[in-house]
Protein backbone atom coordinates (compact mmCIF):
# COMPACT_ATOMS: atom_id res chain seq x y z
CA UNK A 1 0.00 0.00 0.00
CA UNK A 2 2.75 2.40 1.04
CA UNK A 3 4.62 1.67 -2.13
CA UNK A 4 1.64 2.54 -4.31
CA UNK A 5 1.02 5.81 -2.50
CA UNK A 6 4.69 6.72 -2.82
CA UNK A 7 4.59 6.15 -6.58
CA UNK A 8 1.61 8.49 -6.76
CA UNK A 9 3.49 11.10 -4.74
CA UNK A 10 6.47 10.77 -7.08
CA UNK A 11 4.13 11.28 -10.03
CA UNK A 12 2.74 14.48 -8.52
CA UNK A 13 6.30 15.58 -7.73
CA UNK A 14 7.47 14.96 -11.31
CA UNK A 15 4.54 16.85 -12.80
CA UNK A 16 5.09 19.78 -10.43
CA UNK A 17 8.73 19.98 -11.60
CA UNK A 18 7.57 20.26 -15.20
CA UNK A 19 4.88 22.84 -14.41
CA UNK A 20 7.27 24.75 -12.16
CA UNK A 21 9.96 24.92 -14.82
CA UNK A 22 7.42 26.06 -17.40
CA UNK A 23 6.14 28.82 -15.11
CA UNK A 24 9.70 29.86 -14.30
CA UNK A 25 10.26 30.75 -17.93
CA UNK A 26 7.60 33.54 -17.90
CA UNK A 27 8.07 36.76 -15.89
CA UNK A 28 4.52 36.88 -14.54
CA UNK A 29 4.41 33.35 -13.22
CA UNK A 30 8.07 32.80 -12.38
CA UNK A 31 7.82 33.24 -8.64
CA UNK A 32 4.83 30.92 -8.34
CA UNK A 33 6.63 28.40 -10.55
CA UNK A 34 9.49 28.27 -8.08
CA UNK A 35 7.02 27.56 -5.28
CA UNK A 36 5.29 24.85 -7.31
CA UNK A 37 8.62 23.08 -7.86
CA UNK A 38 9.49 23.51 -4.17
CA UNK A 39 6.15 21.93 -3.24
CA UNK A 40 6.87 18.95 -5.48
CA UNK A 41 10.28 18.57 -3.88
CA UNK A 42 8.86 18.70 -0.35
CA UNK A 43 6.28 15.97 -0.88
CA UNK A 44 8.84 13.80 -2.70
CA UNK A 45 11.27 14.11 0.23
CA UNK A 46 8.65 13.49 2.93
CA UNK A 47 7.16 10.62 0.95
CA UNK A 48 10.57 8.97 0.66
CA UNK A 49 11.28 9.31 4.37
CA UNK A 50 7.99 7.85 5.56
CA UNK A 51 6.91 5.49 2.79
CA UNK A 52 10.05 4.15 1.09
CA UNK A 53 10.61 0.44 1.64
CA UNK A 54 13.61 -0.28 3.85
CA UNK A 55 14.12 3.09 5.53
CA UNK A 56 14.92 2.16 9.12
CA UNK A 57 13.17 4.18 11.78
CA UNK A 58 16.35 3.94 13.85
CA UNK A 59 18.02 6.12 11.22
CA UNK A 60 15.36 8.86 11.37
CA UNK A 61 17.56 10.82 13.73
CA UNK A 62 20.34 11.00 11.17
CA UNK A 63 17.96 11.87 8.33
CA UNK A 64 16.16 14.66 10.16
CA UNK A 65 19.43 15.86 11.66
CA UNK A 66 20.90 16.21 8.17
CA UNK A 67 17.75 17.85 6.83
CA UNK A 68 17.65 20.37 9.65
CA UNK A 69 21.36 21.26 9.47
CA UNK A 70 21.15 21.59 5.68
CA UNK A 71 17.96 23.68 5.82
CA UNK A 72 19.34 26.09 8.40
CA UNK A 73 22.68 26.53 6.62
CA UNK A 74 20.99 26.78 3.22
CA UNK A 75 18.38 29.32 4.29
CA UNK A 76 20.85 31.48 6.18
CA UNK A 77 23.40 31.63 3.38
CA UNK A 78 20.71 32.18 0.74
CA UNK A 79 19.09 34.99 2.76
CA UNK A 80 22.34 36.66 3.72
CA UNK A 81 23.95 36.74 0.28
CA UNK A 82 24.05 40.10 -1.48
CA UNK A 83 22.44 40.49 -4.90
CA UNK A 84 25.88 40.87 -6.48
CA UNK A 85 26.98 37.52 -5.08
CA UNK A 86 23.98 35.52 -6.32
CA UNK A 87 25.93 33.89 -9.16
CA UNK A 88 28.58 32.56 -6.78
CA UNK A 89 25.87 31.26 -4.48
CA UNK A 90 24.12 29.38 -7.30
CA UNK A 91 27.44 27.84 -8.25
CA UNK A 92 28.11 26.77 -4.67
CA UNK A 93 24.68 25.16 -4.25
CA UNK A 94 25.16 23.40 -7.57
CA UNK A 95 28.45 22.00 -6.28
CA UNK A 96 26.69 20.64 -3.21
CA UNK A 97 24.27 18.72 -5.44
CA UNK A 98 27.20 17.34 -7.45
CA UNK A 99 28.97 16.25 -4.26
CA UNK A 100 25.78 14.55 -3.08
CA UNK A 101 25.54 12.54 -6.33
CA UNK A 102 29.24 11.68 -6.04
CA UNK A 103 28.88 10.34 -2.49
CA UNK A 104 25.79 8.31 -3.43
CA UNK A 105 27.84 6.60 -6.12
CA UNK A 106 30.65 5.88 -3.64
CA UNK A 107 28.29 4.27 -1.13
CA UNK A 108 26.42 2.30 -3.77
CA UNK A 109 29.72 1.00 -5.11
CA UNK A 110 30.63 -0.46 -1.72
CA UNK A 111 27.16 -2.05 -1.55
CA UNK A 112 27.72 -3.55 -4.98
CA UNK A 113 31.15 -5.01 -4.12
CA UNK A 114 29.61 -6.31 -0.92
CA UNK A 115 26.78 -8.13 -2.67
CA UNK A 116 28.62 -9.52 -5.70
CA UNK A 117 31.98 -11.15 -6.42
CA UNK A 118 34.59 -8.82 -7.92
CA UNK A 119 34.69 -9.68 -11.61
CA UNK A 120 31.01 -10.56 -11.65
CA UNK A 121 29.62 -7.11 -10.84
CA UNK A 122 26.52 -6.35 -12.94
CA UNK A 123 27.67 -4.17 -15.84
CA UNK A 124 24.59 -1.96 -16.05
CA UNK A 125 24.63 -0.91 -12.41
CA UNK A 126 28.38 -0.43 -12.39
CA UNK A 127 28.15 1.76 -15.49
CA UNK A 128 25.52 3.96 -13.85
CA UNK A 129 27.50 4.22 -10.63
CA UNK A 130 30.66 5.16 -12.55
CA UNK A 131 28.85 7.81 -14.59
CA UNK A 132 27.28 9.25 -11.45
CA UNK A 133 30.70 9.34 -9.82
CA UNK A 134 32.51 10.95 -12.75
CA UNK A 135 29.84 13.54 -13.58
CA UNK A 136 29.11 14.30 -9.93
CA UNK A 137 32.81 14.83 -9.13
CA UNK A 138 33.39 17.10 -12.12
CA UNK A 139 30.31 19.14 -11.25
CA UNK A 140 31.30 19.38 -7.58
CA UNK A 141 34.89 20.46 -8.06
CA UNK A 142 34.16 22.53 -11.17
CA UNK A 143 31.48 24.49 -9.32
CA UNK A 144 33.85 25.16 -6.45
CA UNK A 145 36.46 26.52 -8.87
CA UNK A 146 33.80 28.63 -10.63
CA UNK A 147 32.69 29.94 -7.24
CA UNK A 148 36.30 30.78 -6.37
CA UNK A 149 36.75 32.61 -9.66
CA UNK A 150 33.59 34.69 -9.36
CA UNK A 151 34.40 35.72 -5.82
CA UNK A 152 37.93 36.58 -6.85
CA UNK A 153 39.59 33.88 -4.75
CA UNK A 154 40.95 32.01 -7.76
CA UNK A 155 42.62 33.61 -10.79
CA UNK A 156 42.66 32.43 -14.40
CA UNK A 157 45.44 29.94 -14.95
CA UNK A 158 46.26 28.14 -18.16
CA UNK A 159 48.86 25.44 -18.54
CA UNK A 160 50.67 24.91 -21.81
CA UNK A 161 48.65 22.63 -24.07
CA UNK A 162 45.90 22.70 -21.46
CA UNK A 163 43.17 21.71 -23.92
CA UNK A 164 45.13 18.69 -25.10
CA UNK A 165 45.84 17.65 -21.52
CA UNK A 166 42.14 18.02 -20.67
CA UNK A 167 40.91 15.96 -23.60
CA UNK A 168 43.58 13.34 -22.96
CA UNK A 169 42.62 13.12 -19.31
CA UNK A 170 38.91 12.77 -20.09
CA UNK A 171 39.57 10.01 -22.63
CA UNK A 172 41.83 8.29 -20.10
CA UNK A 173 39.15 8.45 -17.37
CA UNK A 174 36.48 7.04 -19.68
CA UNK A 175 38.96 4.41 -20.87
CA UNK A 176 39.71 2.99 -17.43
CA UNK A 177 36.03 3.27 -16.50
CA UNK A 178 35.09 1.10 -19.51
CA UNK A 179 37.91 -1.35 -18.77
CA UNK A 180 36.86 -1.65 -15.13
CA UNK A 181 33.20 -2.16 -15.99
CA UNK A 182 33.50 -4.63 -18.82
CA UNK A 183 36.73 -6.52 -18.14
CA UNK A 184 36.09 -6.79 -14.39
CA UNK A 185 39.73 -6.78 -13.23
CA UNK A 186 40.67 -8.00 -9.78
CA UNK A 187 41.73 -4.45 -8.79
CA UNK A 188 38.25 -3.01 -9.50
CA UNK A 189 38.13 -1.26 -6.12
CA UNK A 190 41.51 0.44 -6.67
CA UNK A 191 40.49 1.52 -10.17
CA UNK A 192 37.29 2.98 -8.75
CA UNK A 193 39.24 5.28 -6.45
CA UNK A 194 41.70 6.17 -9.23
CA UNK A 195 38.75 7.16 -11.44
CA UNK A 196 37.33 9.21 -8.59
CA UNK A 197 40.62 11.06 -8.05
CA UNK A 198 41.14 11.73 -11.75
CA UNK A 199 37.57 13.04 -12.13
CA UNK A 200 38.21 15.52 -9.33
CA UNK A 201 41.42 16.60 -11.09
CA UNK A 202 39.55 16.93 -14.37
CA UNK A 203 36.93 19.14 -12.72
CA UNK A 204 39.69 21.56 -11.71
CA UNK A 205 41.47 21.52 -15.07
CA UNK A 206 38.18 21.92 -16.95
CA UNK A 207 37.14 25.19 -15.33
CA UNK A 208 40.57 26.66 -14.51
CA UNK A 209 41.45 28.08 -17.95
CA UNK A 210 38.01 29.58 -18.64
CA UNK A 211 37.88 33.33 -18.09
CA UNK A 212 35.80 34.84 -15.30
CA UNK A 213 33.56 36.62 -17.80
CA UNK A 214 32.42 33.25 -19.16
CA UNK A 215 31.62 31.78 -15.75
CA UNK A 216 27.80 32.12 -16.14
CA UNK A 217 27.93 29.81 -19.14
CA UNK A 218 30.14 27.35 -17.25
CA UNK A 219 27.87 27.37 -14.21
CA UNK A 220 24.87 26.72 -16.42
CA UNK A 221 26.72 23.82 -18.03
CA UNK A 222 27.79 22.35 -14.68
CA UNK A 223 24.19 22.79 -13.56
CA UNK A 224 23.01 20.50 -16.33
CA UNK A 225 25.84 18.06 -15.45
CA UNK A 226 24.51 17.79 -11.92
CA UNK A 227 21.07 17.17 -13.40
CA UNK A 228 22.43 14.21 -15.33
CA UNK A 229 24.27 12.95 -12.23
CA UNK A 230 20.98 13.11 -10.29
CA UNK A 231 19.28 11.17 -13.08
CA UNK A 232 21.91 8.44 -12.65
CA UNK A 233 20.60 8.08 -9.10
CA UNK A 234 17.12 7.74 -10.59
CA UNK A 235 18.35 4.85 -12.73
CA UNK A 236 20.05 3.22 -9.79
CA UNK A 237 17.02 3.23 -7.52
CA UNK A 238 14.49 2.95 -10.34
CA UNK A 239 13.14 6.20 -8.93
CA UNK A 240 11.02 8.15 -11.42
CA UNK A 241 11.01 11.51 -9.69
CA UNK A 242 14.82 11.60 -9.56
CA UNK A 243 14.95 10.57 -13.18
CA UNK A 244 12.43 13.19 -14.33
CA UNK A 245 13.95 16.00 -12.24
CA UNK A 246 17.49 15.13 -13.28
CA UNK A 247 16.88 14.71 -16.99
CA UNK A 248 14.66 17.82 -17.15
CA UNK A 249 17.42 19.93 -15.65
CA UNK A 250 20.00 18.17 -17.79
CA UNK A 251 18.26 19.00 -21.05
CA UNK A 252 16.79 22.39 -20.07
CA UNK A 253 20.16 23.36 -18.61
CA UNK A 254 22.01 22.40 -21.77
CA UNK A 255 19.61 24.45 -23.88
CA UNK A 256 19.91 27.38 -21.49
CA UNK A 257 23.70 27.17 -21.80
CA UNK A 258 23.41 27.37 -25.58
CA UNK A 259 20.97 30.29 -25.35
CA UNK A 260 23.42 32.15 -23.13
CA UNK A 261 26.25 31.52 -25.59
CA UNK A 262 24.04 32.78 -28.39
CA UNK A 263 23.36 35.99 -26.46
CA UNK A 264 27.12 36.57 -26.55
CA UNK A 265 27.30 35.50 -30.17
CA UNK A 266 29.83 32.81 -29.37
CA UNK A 267 29.76 29.05 -29.67
CA UNK A 268 30.06 26.77 -26.68
CA UNK A 269 33.35 25.35 -27.98
CA UNK A 270 34.66 28.88 -28.27
CA UNK A 271 33.80 29.54 -24.63
CA UNK A 272 35.31 26.29 -23.42
CA UNK A 273 38.45 26.29 -25.53
CA UNK A 274 39.14 29.86 -26.66
CA UNK A 275 40.41 31.20 -23.36
CA UNK A 276 39.41 34.74 -22.68
CA UNK A 277 42.02 37.25 -21.66
CA UNK A 278 44.94 35.34 -23.13
CA UNK A 279 46.36 35.43 -26.65
CA UNK A 280 45.98 38.55 -28.73
CA UNK A 281 44.72 40.84 -25.97
CA UNK A 282 48.27 41.17 -24.67
CA UNK A 283 49.50 43.06 -27.71
CA UNK A 284 46.39 45.01 -28.59
CA UNK A 285 46.20 46.30 -25.04
CA UNK A 286 49.00 48.76 -25.59
CA UNK A 287 48.08 50.05 -29.05
CA UNK A 288 45.26 52.53 -28.42
CA UNK A 289 46.61 53.90 -25.17
CA UNK A 290 48.50 56.55 -27.14
CA UNK A 291 45.20 58.42 -27.44
CA UNK A 292 43.99 61.03 -24.99
CA UNK A 293 41.17 60.71 -22.61
CA UNK A 294 39.00 63.60 -21.57
CA UNK A 295 37.94 63.93 -17.98
CA UNK A 296 34.73 65.61 -16.87
CA UNK A 297 33.50 66.55 -13.40
CA UNK A 298 30.14 65.90 -11.80
CA UNK A 299 28.99 69.51 -12.21
CA UNK A 300 29.45 69.58 -15.98
CA UNK A 301 27.88 66.14 -16.28
CA UNK A 302 24.83 67.33 -14.36
CA UNK A 303 24.39 70.25 -16.77
CA UNK A 304 24.66 67.94 -19.78
CA UNK A 305 22.11 65.58 -18.29
CA UNK A 306 19.61 68.22 -17.20
CA UNK A 307 19.46 69.94 -20.55
CA UNK A 308 19.32 66.79 -22.60
CA UNK A 309 16.12 65.53 -24.23
CA UNK A 310 17.01 61.91 -24.13
CA UNK A 311 19.38 60.05 -21.86
CA UNK A 312 20.24 56.36 -21.95
CA UNK A 313 21.88 54.72 -18.96
CA UNK A 314 24.06 51.68 -19.64
CA UNK A 315 24.48 49.75 -16.38
CA UNK A 316 27.23 47.20 -15.85
CA UNK A 317 28.95 45.22 -13.16
CA UNK A 318 30.33 48.39 -11.57
CA UNK A 319 26.76 49.41 -10.68
CA UNK A 320 26.19 46.05 -8.99
CA UNK A 321 29.46 46.11 -7.07
CA UNK A 322 28.86 49.62 -5.75
CA UNK A 323 25.22 48.73 -4.90
CA UNK A 324 24.33 51.94 -6.72
CA UNK A 325 20.99 50.79 -8.17
CA UNK A 326 18.90 52.86 -5.75
CA UNK A 327 20.71 56.12 -6.31
CA UNK A 328 20.71 55.37 -10.03
CA UNK A 329 16.92 55.13 -9.89
CA UNK A 330 16.85 58.39 -7.92
CA UNK A 331 18.81 60.15 -10.64
CA UNK A 332 16.51 58.70 -13.29
CA UNK A 333 13.38 59.96 -11.47
CA UNK A 334 14.92 63.36 -10.93
CA UNK A 335 15.76 63.73 -14.61
CA UNK A 336 12.31 62.51 -15.63
CA UNK A 337 10.74 65.16 -13.41
CA UNK A 338 12.84 67.72 -15.30
CA UNK A 339 11.33 66.43 -18.55
CA UNK A 340 14.27 64.35 -19.70
CA UNK A 341 13.44 60.98 -21.25
CA UNK A 342 15.50 58.30 -19.51
CA UNK A 343 15.87 54.67 -20.51
CA UNK A 344 18.17 51.82 -19.54
CA UNK A 345 20.01 49.82 -22.17
CA UNK A 346 20.34 46.24 -21.03
CA UNK A 347 23.02 44.15 -22.68
CA UNK A 348 22.19 40.45 -22.38
CA UNK A 349 25.44 39.67 -20.59
CA UNK A 350 26.01 42.89 -18.65
CA UNK A 351 27.11 42.07 -15.13
CA UNK A 352 28.20 38.60 -14.23
CA UNK A 353 25.06 36.76 -15.28
CA UNK A 354 22.43 37.17 -17.97
CA UNK A 355 19.56 39.11 -16.45
CA UNK A 356 21.80 40.41 -13.65
CA UNK A 357 20.98 44.07 -14.41
CA UNK A 358 17.24 43.47 -14.67
CA UNK A 359 17.16 41.85 -11.27
CA UNK A 360 19.30 44.58 -9.78
CA UNK A 361 17.29 47.49 -11.20
CA UNK A 362 13.99 45.82 -10.43
CA UNK A 363 15.16 45.73 -6.83
CA UNK A 364 15.23 49.51 -6.75
CA UNK A 365 11.77 49.69 -8.36
CA UNK A 366 12.86 50.88 -11.78
CA UNK A 367 9.79 50.44 -13.95
CA UNK A 368 9.93 47.37 -16.18
CA UNK A 369 9.27 49.23 -19.44
CA UNK A 370 12.31 51.47 -18.93
CA UNK A 371 14.62 48.48 -19.29
CA UNK A 372 15.17 48.06 -23.00
CA UNK A 373 16.97 45.07 -24.47
CA UNK A 374 19.91 45.53 -26.79
CA UNK A 375 18.22 44.90 -30.17
CA UNK A 376 15.50 47.45 -29.42
CA UNK A 377 17.69 50.19 -27.98
CA UNK A 378 20.55 50.09 -30.49
CA UNK A 379 18.73 52.10 -33.20
CA UNK A 380 17.86 54.73 -30.57
CA UNK A 381 21.42 55.78 -29.78
CA UNK A 382 21.66 58.05 -32.84
CA UNK A 383 18.89 60.27 -31.41
CA UNK A 384 20.26 60.23 -27.87
CA UNK A 385 21.91 63.27 -26.34
CA UNK A 386 23.78 61.68 -23.47
CA UNK A 387 24.72 58.09 -22.80
CA UNK A 388 25.72 57.43 -19.22
CA UNK A 389 27.80 54.27 -18.97
CA UNK A 390 27.77 53.19 -15.32
CA UNK A 391 30.42 50.60 -14.59
CA UNK A 392 30.08 48.77 -17.90
CA UNK A 393 33.04 48.19 -20.18
CA UNK A 394 33.26 45.14 -22.45
CA UNK A 395 29.62 45.42 -23.57
CA UNK A 396 30.30 48.84 -25.10
CA UNK A 397 33.72 48.05 -26.53
CA UNK A 398 33.78 48.80 -30.28
CA UNK A 399 36.65 46.33 -30.68
CA UNK A 400 33.96 43.64 -30.76
CA UNK A 401 32.98 45.03 -34.17
CA UNK A 402 36.24 46.34 -35.56
CA UNK A 403 39.16 44.26 -34.29
CA UNK A 404 39.14 40.63 -35.47
CA UNK A 405 42.09 39.86 -33.18
CA UNK A 406 40.13 40.88 -30.09
CA UNK A 407 38.92 38.05 -27.86
CA UNK A 408 35.44 39.58 -27.79
CA UNK A 409 35.29 40.03 -31.57
CA UNK A 410 31.83 39.11 -32.83
CA UNK A 411 30.02 39.74 -29.56
CA UNK A 412 27.08 42.10 -30.19
CA UNK A 413 27.58 45.37 -28.32
CA UNK A 414 25.55 48.44 -27.45
CA UNK A 415 26.24 51.09 -30.10
CA UNK A 416 26.76 53.89 -27.61
CA UNK A 417 29.29 55.60 -29.90
CA UNK A 418 26.38 56.79 -32.09
CA UNK A 419 25.12 59.10 -29.35
CA UNK A 420 26.03 62.79 -29.21
CA UNK A 421 27.82 62.58 -25.85
CA UNK A 422 29.13 59.60 -24.00
CA UNK A 423 29.98 59.78 -20.33
CA UNK A 424 31.76 56.79 -18.90
CA UNK A 425 31.67 56.38 -15.15
CA UNK A 426 34.51 54.17 -14.01
CA UNK A 427 36.69 53.80 -10.99
CA UNK A 428 39.93 53.91 -12.98
CA UNK A 429 41.30 53.33 -16.45
CA UNK A 430 41.74 49.65 -15.66
CA UNK A 431 40.54 47.21 -18.32
CA UNK A 432 37.22 45.38 -17.93
CA UNK A 433 36.64 41.79 -16.98
CA UNK A 434 37.82 40.43 -20.31
CA UNK A 435 41.11 42.24 -19.68
CA UNK A 436 41.10 44.26 -22.89
CA UNK A 437 41.54 47.93 -23.65
CA UNK A 438 38.48 49.93 -24.73
CA UNK A 439 38.94 52.38 -27.60
CA UNK A 440 35.65 54.04 -26.80
CA UNK A 441 37.31 55.87 -23.92
CA UNK A 442 39.69 57.64 -26.31
CA UNK A 443 37.05 58.89 -28.73
CA UNK A 444 36.49 62.66 -28.89
CA UNK A 445 32.80 62.35 -27.95
CA UNK A 446 33.63 60.42 -24.80
CA UNK A 447 34.28 61.93 -21.39
CA UNK A 448 35.44 60.01 -18.36
CA UNK A 449 33.91 60.58 -14.95
CA UNK A 450 36.12 58.77 -12.46
CA UNK A 451 34.98 57.46 -9.10
CA UNK A 452 32.94 54.80 -7.40
CA UNK A 453 29.51 54.44 -9.06
CA UNK A 454 27.51 55.07 -5.92
CA UNK A 455 29.52 58.11 -4.80
CA UNK A 456 29.51 59.68 -8.25
CA UNK A 457 25.80 59.12 -8.82
CA UNK A 458 25.03 60.62 -5.42
CA UNK A 459 27.08 63.68 -6.38
CA UNK A 460 25.26 63.88 -9.72
CA UNK A 461 21.87 63.81 -7.99
CA UNK A 462 22.96 66.65 -5.72
CA UNK A 463 24.36 68.68 -8.64
CA UNK A 464 21.21 68.24 -10.75
CA UNK A 465 19.07 69.30 -7.77
CA UNK A 466 21.26 72.36 -7.22
CA UNK A 467 20.97 73.55 -10.82
CA UNK B 1 24.32 -4.38 -22.66
CA UNK B 2 21.48 -5.03 -25.12
CA UNK B 3 19.75 -7.00 -22.42
CA UNK B 4 20.20 -4.14 -19.99
CA UNK B 5 18.57 -1.67 -22.36
CA UNK B 6 15.74 -4.08 -23.11
CA UNK B 7 14.97 -4.72 -19.48
CA UNK B 8 14.88 -0.97 -18.83
CA UNK B 9 13.13 0.05 -22.02
CA UNK B 10 10.43 2.05 -20.18
CA UNK B 11 13.08 4.14 -18.50
CA UNK B 12 14.86 4.70 -21.79
CA UNK B 13 11.61 6.01 -23.27
CA UNK B 14 11.08 8.22 -20.22
CA UNK B 15 14.59 9.70 -20.54
CA UNK B 16 14.16 10.52 -24.21
CA UNK B 17 10.73 12.09 -23.66
CA UNK B 18 12.05 14.15 -20.74
CA UNK B 19 14.89 15.48 -22.89
CA UNK B 20 12.32 16.83 -25.35
CA UNK B 21 10.08 18.17 -22.61
CA UNK B 22 13.05 19.97 -21.01
CA UNK B 23 13.93 21.64 -24.30
CA UNK B 24 10.31 22.59 -25.07
CA UNK B 25 9.62 23.96 -21.61
CA UNK B 26 12.19 26.69 -21.68
CA UNK B 27 12.18 27.64 -25.33
CA UNK B 28 12.00 31.39 -25.91
CA UNK B 29 12.77 32.35 -22.35
CA UNK B 30 13.48 36.10 -22.13
CA UNK B 31 17.05 36.95 -21.11
CA UNK B 32 15.68 38.65 -17.98
CA UNK B 33 14.89 35.22 -16.63
CA UNK B 34 18.08 33.37 -17.56
CA UNK B 35 19.61 33.65 -14.11
CA UNK B 36 16.48 32.86 -12.04
CA UNK B 37 15.66 29.96 -14.36
CA UNK B 38 19.16 28.55 -13.98
CA UNK B 39 18.85 28.92 -10.25
CA UNK B 40 15.42 27.25 -10.20
CA UNK B 41 16.70 24.35 -12.29
CA UNK B 42 19.63 24.15 -9.88
CA UNK B 43 17.19 23.65 -7.00
CA UNK B 44 15.25 20.99 -8.94
CA UNK B 45 18.27 18.78 -9.51
CA UNK B 46 18.56 18.81 -5.74
CA UNK B 47 16.09 15.92 -6.08
CA UNK B 48 19.27 13.87 -5.82
CA UNK B 49 18.66 14.20 -2.07
CA UNK B 50 16.15 11.36 -2.37
CA UNK B 51 19.07 9.06 -3.16
CA UNK B 52 20.88 10.41 -0.11
CA UNK B 53 17.84 9.74 2.11
CA UNK B 54 17.56 6.18 0.79
CA UNK B 55 21.24 5.55 1.56
CA UNK B 56 20.97 7.14 4.97
CA UNK B 57 17.79 5.25 5.81
CA UNK B 58 19.28 1.88 4.85
CA UNK B 59 22.74 2.52 6.29
CA UNK B 60 24.17 -0.20 8.48
CA UNK B 61 27.93 0.31 8.29
CA UNK B 62 29.78 3.27 9.76
CA UNK B 63 31.01 4.18 6.27
CA UNK B 64 27.50 4.38 4.82
CA UNK B 65 26.20 6.26 7.85
CA UNK B 66 28.85 8.98 7.66
CA UNK B 67 28.74 9.42 3.88
CA UNK B 68 24.94 9.18 3.92
CA UNK B 69 24.68 11.84 6.60
CA UNK B 70 27.03 14.19 4.74
CA UNK B 71 25.15 13.66 1.49
CA UNK B 72 21.79 14.39 3.15
CA UNK B 73 23.24 17.71 4.39
CA UNK B 74 24.72 18.53 0.98
CA UNK B 75 21.50 17.60 -0.82
CA UNK B 76 19.40 19.70 1.55
CA UNK B 77 21.72 22.66 1.03
CA UNK B 78 21.19 22.30 -2.71
CA UNK B 79 17.40 22.08 -2.42
CA UNK B 80 16.69 24.65 0.28
CA UNK B 81 19.42 27.11 -0.72
CA UNK B 82 18.44 26.77 -4.37
CA UNK B 83 14.75 27.51 -3.85
CA UNK B 84 15.35 30.35 -1.39
CA UNK B 85 17.91 32.08 -3.64
CA UNK B 86 15.57 31.74 -6.63
CA UNK B 87 12.70 33.17 -4.62
CA UNK B 88 14.84 36.12 -3.56
CA UNK B 89 15.74 36.84 -7.17
CA UNK B 90 12.14 36.66 -8.30
CA UNK B 91 10.87 38.72 -5.38
CA UNK B 92 12.36 41.69 -7.21
CA UNK B 93 9.88 41.29 -10.04
CA UNK B 94 6.72 41.24 -8.02
CA UNK B 95 6.31 44.95 -7.29
CA UNK B 96 6.47 46.24 -10.83
CA UNK B 97 3.30 48.13 -11.68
Amino acid sequence: MNKEILQLIYLVGSVSFMIGLKMLSKPDTARKGNLVAAFGMTIAILGTIFLYDGIKTSNYGWIFGGLIIGSILGTLSAKKVKMTQMPEMVSLFNGMGGACAMLISAVEFTHLTHNYEIGALPHGQLLIIMLGLIIGSISFVGSLVAWGKLSGRVGDKTLKLQQLVNIGLLVFILGIACYTIFAGPAETVTYFYVIWGLSVLYGILFVMPIGGADMPVVISLLNSFTGVAAAMGGFLYDNKVMLVGGILVGSAGTLLTLVMCKAMNRSLTNVLIGNFGGGSSGESATSPSGGHIREINAGDTAILLKYANKVIIVPGYGLAVAQAQHVCHELEELLESEGVGVKYAIHPVAGRMPGHMNVLLAESNVSYDKLVEMEHINPEFTTTDVVLVVGANDVVNPAAKTDPSSPIYGMPILDVENAKNIIVMKRSMKAGYAGIENELFYQPKTSMLFGDAKGTLTKLVAEVKAL
Amino acid sequence: MLEFINSNIQIVYLVILMIFVGVELIEKVPSVLHTPLMSGANAIHGVVIIGAIIIMGQAESMFATILGFISVILGTLNVVGGFVVTDRMLEMFKKRK
